[in-house]
């Protein structure tokens, strides 16, 4: 902890650099760079956008957001790995989040994330081999006068069971549903309530 | 704009309020949307357009009105003030109450709520007086129910020194759990040296089954900021924050609408009222992470780093963000300031009990028949909230405990049922009021397996700073998933008792202090299911697998 940010201060932003690669996602980053001035306590402001741009926070990106905002690519990692909501691997096309919160809890969402996981063959907070479902619970995600709930591609399902949950997101798969996938990466954290729970 | 346009802008709106013939308030809250409430609006929406009622009914998307098992939910205000509410509205049942109230349509009786039931009878509306009744989007409809009013009364007739003696007066204590008197917390800031001072809302609400916080900012955005915006007028800070956690996107949407909105008309921001008073306010998104509900992490959070606490003293107080004087409180303490300031100290120092003043929103969840957002005054007791506003456990099963402050917390057993609701009462109990989720268990949750899952919840939530919390809860847990599994000894059970007091005593900070909480209240009251599970190995709620076979006992002797 030997980096000290600096108090918000008016400072003339500056230009951002153009990325080498073209991509046009970087400049949402930089436009929220240059919203907070290019202050290092935006750091998560930044990470929030970098992430909601592409999905997750790969290696290419974190430097860039280190670089751009004069801090050690230690610090930036450190708070990106520190916060639940950053993901440093790529989510799958659809995302079932199950909250695991205490109200769900009590009326037995575990039993659904078991019968998810087994069903699809992957462990909570992981993507499927093919890459087309990411499982993950949450703590609460403050629905729980409708527990257990469940958050489908940022859709939120009210009293499910593991039988009617496991024919959601069957459902959801068949559907392809390419174009809500893409929506729903597009949107990130801001599609659902609480994507991208660890 | 001064108080005399305030003023006028509430009067315009209540006329134009008053121009309808009734006025059909659709809840939009997430729990409501969860079970279909847009498309309930929508139907109503266009109902009303298609029969050309616009300029006799209006519909409003408002924030939560209570009842959210009950939802979708929609209330109809007739223009001689009768107010109908409806459950379970579906959009048929929405087209037939537009058909009902406004062309004598029949009536879809069977969805009426009735008004006198105790879920409502049994509350007392203060911080959520507002909410399920306007648009939280519209500034307009906040000011025709008397909003910034107390604001503007602050600014002009009490100096920064009376504002504070008014809420010490008050009796207000914090509501995000450990009670301190919040004007104390504001004197102190007030005295403060420095020239830059700022006030943080905490709205980093973190409880597993707690969701206070997020419907307060959903639903009366504004009331929030007032209250941030007379906290800085008092303490003398330019510059507050608000941060809301990451899992509720909504919330942080609609304040950042509504503080455009009143930066626009000059209630926030610079000069506000015309007066030398400025005010800015931003939003921070939290990243989710509990531990960021601690103050000093939460700082850290907002100025970019990991959201680690630092050991205190130094109070926010004396050095807060930046090294400035800083005034943090819950978002549910914001709340209840324009309230103290418009009706009085001594007014909502008669609510509640002698100690704990005013009331308390609760997050009533769990095994009740009616969950969902309650306002209660303080010193109700549990009872009155399970079986009268919460209308008892369903499916014929026995009360088994109430849980109270998420992991923080403890449960209450059946036998202290009549309990007031207060902040020592409770901590009397072993458990604590927190911030406000209440979830209630019957008989088929073991408590083993409820004290397991708060553990794991801080095993994984514990920020690693210190060991005693960083180690102890993996212990803890590793020692209760032996009890749940059937393989732990009797010697396991008291090797968990010295940890819970060693973790309690030894962490920094309030996560790892208030972690064995859940584990020392369910062996002070439900002691005979720990034995049970370890001695007969068998779960008597029918929970825990208890697959496993115990070590023997000399590895532990």
């Amino acid at each position: 902890m030997s980096v000290k940010t600096s108090p918000p201060s008016r400072t003339r932003p500056r230009a951002a650099d153009d990325h080498p690669s073209g991509d046009p996602r970087f400049g949402l980053i930089d436009r929220t760079l240059k919203r907070f001035s290019f202050q290092q306590d935006a750091l998560i402001e930044v990470l929030h956008t970098a992430q909601e741009a592409f999905g997750y926070l790969s290696d290419d990106l974190l430097i860039y957001v280190a670089h751009q905002l004069k801090l050690p690519l230690s610090w930036v990692y450190g708070v990106a790995t520190f916060y639940h909501f950053f993901t440093l691997t790529p989510q799958g096309q659809h995302n079932c989040i199950v909250c695991m919160g205490t109200a769900c809890y009590v009326k037995r969402a575990a039993e659904i994330v078991a019968a998810l996981q087994q069903e699809f063959q992957v462990t909570a907070g992981e993507t499927t081999a093919d890459g087309r479902l990411s499982l993950s619970t949450a703590r609460c995600l403050g629905s729980c006068g409708l527990a257990p709930v469940l958050v489908l591609d940022g859709e939120v399902l009210p009293r499910e069971t593991p039988e009617s949950a496991l024919e959601r997101v069957r459902q959801q798969l068949a559907a392809g549903g390419a174009q809500r996938a893409t929506q729903a990466a597009k949107n990130g954290g801001a599609g659902g309530a609480g994507d991208d729970e660890e | 704009m001064i108080r005399a346009d305030l003023e006028a802008m509430a009067q315009r709106e209540l006329q134009r309020q008053q121009a309808f013939r009734c006025r059909i308030l659709c809840c939009a809250s997430t729990p409501c949307l969860s079970s279909g409430g847009s498309a309930v609006y929508d139907a109503i929406n266009a109902a009303v357009k298609a029969d050309g009622l616009d300029a006799d009914v209006q519909a409003v998307a408002t924030g939560c009105m209570g009842p959210c098992s009950r939802g979708p939910m929609v209330t109809v205000q007739m223009r001689d003030g009768e107010e109908v509410i409806y459950e379970h509205v579906t959009p048929e049942v929405g087209r037939q109450i537009v058909a009902h109230h406004a062309a004598n349509g029949p009536a879809p009786t069977e969805h009426v709520l009735p008004h006198d039931i105790p879920f409502f009878a049994k509350q007392k509306k203060v911080v959520l007086a507002n909410s399920g009744l306007i648009d939280p989007e519209r500034l307009e409809d906040y000011v025709a129910r008397g909003g910034y009013m107390s604001m503007a009364y602050a600014l002009r007739e009490m100096t920064p020194e009376e504002v504070c003696r008014e809420i010490i007066n008050s009796g207000l204590r914090g509501r995000g759990g450990a009670g301190y008197p919040t004007g104390l917390k504001w004197d102190m800031v007030r005295k403060a040296r420095g020239e830059k001072k700022y006030v943080v809302a905490n709205g980093d609400e973190g409880d597993p089954g707690a969701y206070m916080d997020r419907t307060l900012m959903e639903s009366d955005p504004h009331r929030v900021l007032e209250g941030m915006a007379i906290a800085g007028y008092a303490v003398g800070a330019d510059q507050g924050f608000i941060y809301v956690r990451g899992e509720y996107p909504v919330a942080a949407k609609r304040l950042e609408r509504a503080i455009r909105a009143a930066e626009r008309r000059g209630l926030l921001g610079s000069r506000v009222f015309e007066s030398n008073f400025n005010f800015r306010i931003d939003v921070r998104i939290g990243a989710g992470a509990f531990v960021c509900g601690e103050e000093t992490a939460l700082m850290a959070s907002i100025m970019g780093r990991r959201g680690q606490p630092v050991p205190r003293p130094p109070y926010p107080a004396q050095s807060g963000l930046w090294e400035k004087p800083t005034l943090i409180n819950n978002v549910e303490t914001f709340g209840s300031i324009a309230a103290i300031i418009q009706n009085g100290a001594a007014w909502f120092a008669e609510i509640g009990t002698a100690k704990s003043k005013g009331t308390k929103i609760f997050a009533l969840a769990g095994k009740v028949d009616t969950t969902g957002l309650i306002e209660v005054p303080m010193g109700i007791t549990l009872r009155e909230i399970v079986y009268d506003i919460g209308g008892g456990v369903p499916d014929g099963l026995a009360f088994k405990a109430a849980q109270t402050g998420g992991p923080s917390g403890g449960c209450i057993p059946a036998e202290h049922l009549d309990t007031p609701m207060d902040y020592e009462s409770l901590k009397a109990l072993g458990s604590i009021m927190g911030s406000g989720g209440l979830i209630v268990m019957d008989e088929r949750s073991c408590m083993v397996d409820v004290a397991k899952f708060f553990m794991e919840f801080c095993m994984d939530e514990s920020c690693g700073k210190c060991v005693p919390c960083r180690v102890g809860t993996v212990q803890m847990h590793r020692l209760l998933e032996r009890i749940t599994s059937g393989s732990a000894t009797l010697q396991d059970l008291e090797t968990l008792k010295e940890l819970c007091v060693m973790v309690k005593e030894t962490s920094l900070c309030g996560l790892g202090q208030s972690a064995p909480n859940p584990v020392l209240s369910t062996i002070h009251y439900f002691l005979d299911e720990y034995e049970a599970h370890i001695r007969d190995r068998r779960c008597p709620a029918g929970v825990c697998a208890l697959d496993q076979t115990p070590v023997t006992e000399w590895v532990h002797a």
